[in-house]
């Protein structure tokens, strides 16, 4: 199928960035990989593996303890990747970046030391219907602990945040709202200036959970005025296992560390400790240095790319497939929002997701398939579970059309 | 490896039209299967008289591979007495999980179909689902089962 000269960018070589992702480059099953999994996590470039592997072979030591060369190297490559990060997401200070393992982590971390702390009896958390299990797990914990109760603002039939709901179910109750930027179940992207105007109204903090978002545009905390972000480094081509939560520096400051260990001390006797300035008041314990290394470098890789061109090519992306997968028979896309994010949820009214899976896969195809860690999602549209295609930028258009073969080569088999 | 071993004709067949799909109401025995990774949940229905599985059926979603495994199970098991029941449910297991390939699969009869999944590690759990919710009800008689 050829792809009509409108949708193609200009600016924007895909062939240049693929050439940048080594993994890209193999055949799964004797097919070449179409890798449309990239919502749950992504692919790195050769520099991040580069910088990991070099940081391992140069530069190890633990980070902010010795005096010795190579520690002070570590910790300048540690504490260098901090300073990309605050200026990449334009924090005021890099005493509001805390690293973490992921988005998981980071969400924990406030509704922990900040929500337990701070929530009564009668409270309310106001979240969204399309939130990952990561952004409701955690407020459902400090409910049971404080008494607080969970709000869930609900969503629309095409998957759109209801926001006339949540403007009346944002109250003086309200103490905190954490709300998804980007629905990695469904792709829609929500209107996150305007509900931390609207949370701010009510001197209410909000929390951004960024995860599926950093992936695919770029974010000015200081613009935003959010109050908490957070994100994850392996779904934006970084290494695994770090992440980073964002605050505002009064709110952090006023927290609780969320624990106790090596690094996030000044000093300790058994009668009491003082603890550690920001940001190493919320890092016990010794990190992930080599993940923060690699997260350094692929922030320098996402400086490089012009992320209008990016938008650009992920947008001629995601309407090519969903105009391509309404030819399939019987296929249903689950979310219709109209500001979506380059992820196709659907349905096949033949073949069940996880079937859908395997046979793609042997295709060289990479879905995910199932409830996506978000089954309030699922029962909202009486689904058990959906296919999902996410793209990165290094996806192609013919990659849409392996997978449009590939769906309907299941069809057949269960016609 | 085929996919064609994976999705057989008479894995096809059964999840096309799976045999027994009902609610038992006067059940002696019930449990629920579920599948937390892919949301898969059956419920197994079955009726005791003595010692012998007069009845049994099945109720929920999930995929070709769940749903077909179910529906021969329930047909398997019609008649049966609990222990040869449950030495069928050890056989399977050893068939889906045991590094070595199975040695007589055509003693399975048309249960050997199931077999394919062991090529698919993440299906196993897929053909599995109702078998530990069948170990379950008989062995508790009703808690949820968990392929985790």
């Amino acid at each position: 199928m050829s792809v009509p000269a409108t949708v193609q960018t200009q600016e924007f070589d895909v062939e240049r960035i693929r050439a940048d992702f080594p993994i890209l480059h193999q055949q799964v099953h004797g097919k070449d990989l179409v890798f449309l999994d990239n919502a749950a996590s992504s692919q790195r470039p050769q520099s991040v593996i580069d910088a990991v592997s070099h940081y391992y072979m140069h530069d190890h030591a633990n980070v902010h303890r010795g005096v010795h060369t190579l520690s002070e190297r570590a910790t300048a490559a540690y504490e260098g990747t901090r300073e990309k990060i605050r200026s990449y997401i334009n924090a005021a200070s890099t005493a509001e970046i805390i690293f973490v393992r992921g988005t998981t982590e980071a969400i924990n971390l406030v509704a922990q030391s900040y929500g337990r702390e701070r929530f009564q009896p009668g409270d309310e958390i106001l979240i969204t219907w399309m939130e990952h299990h990561a952004n409701i797990v955690p407020w459902q914990m400090v409910c049971e602990k404080t008494g607080a109760k969970l709000v869930v603002a609900p969503i629309t039939q095409d998957g759109e945040l209801d926001m006339d709901a949540f403007t009346k179910l944002l109250t003086d109750k309200t103490k905190i709202v954490a709300v998804g930027h980007i629905s990695n179940a469904i792709g829609s992207v929500n209107p996150i200036k305007e509900i931390i105007d609207l949370a701010h109204k009510h001197d209410v903090p909000v929390l951004i959970d960024g995860a599926q978002s950093m992936p695919h545009t770029q974010v000015d905390m200081q613009a935003l005025d959010a109050d908490f972000f957070a994100f994850s480094s392996h779904k934006m081509f970084g290494p695994t296992g770090v992440g980073v939560l964002y605050g505002k520096q009064a709110l952090l400051d006023s927290m609780p560390p969320y624990q106790g260990g090596g690094d996030m001390i000044l000093a300790v006797d058994f009668e009491k400790t003082l603890y550690n300035e920001l940001p190493a008041k919320f890092e016990a314990g010794t990190p992930n240095i080599a993940g923060v290394v690699g997260l350094g470098a692929t922030i320098d890789y996402l400086n490089q790319l012009d992320f209008n061109a990016v938008a650009q090519h992920e947008q001629a992306l995601l309407d090519y497939a969903q105009e391509q997968l309404a030819t399939v028979p019987g296929l249903r896309i689950i979310g219709t929002a109209k500001d979506k994010a380059s992820v196709v949820s659907f349905v096949l009214d033949t073949v069940h997701a996880h079937d859908l899976g395997t046979i793609v896969d042997s295709e060289g195809v990479a879905i995910r398939t199932g409830h996506h860690c978000a089954m309030p999602v699922m029962d909202f549209f009486k689904v058990p579970a959906t296919a999902r295609a996410s793209f990165a930028f290094y996806n192609r258009h013919d990659e849409v059309d392996v997978l449009v073969a590939a769906l309907i080569k299941a069809q057949r088999m269960f016609a | 490896m085929d996919l064609r071993d994976l999705y057989q004709e008479i894995i096809v067949d059964h999840n096309r039209s799976p045999r027994n799909f009902r609610k038992i109401d006067e059940h002696t025995h019930t449990a629920q299967g579920f599948n937390p990774l892919c949301g898969d949940k059956l419920i197994m229905y079955i009726v005791l008289s003595g010692d012998v599985i007069s009845d049994i059926s099945f109720e929920g979603s999930g995929c070709a591979i769940s749903v077909a495994s179910a529906s021969l199970l329930t047909e398997r098991l019609k008649g049966q007495t609990v222990e040869e029941a449950l030495k069928t449910f050890e056989e399977l297991h050893t068939v889906f999980t045991s590094p070595d390939e199975p040695e007589d699969l055509e003693a399975l009869g048309k249960l050997g179909a199931l077999a394919g999944v062991r090529a698919y590690p993440s299906r196993i759990k897929c053909a599995s689902l109702s078998w530990h919710a069948l170990n379950s009800a008989l062995n508790s008689g009703g808690v949820t089962a968990s392929t985790e």
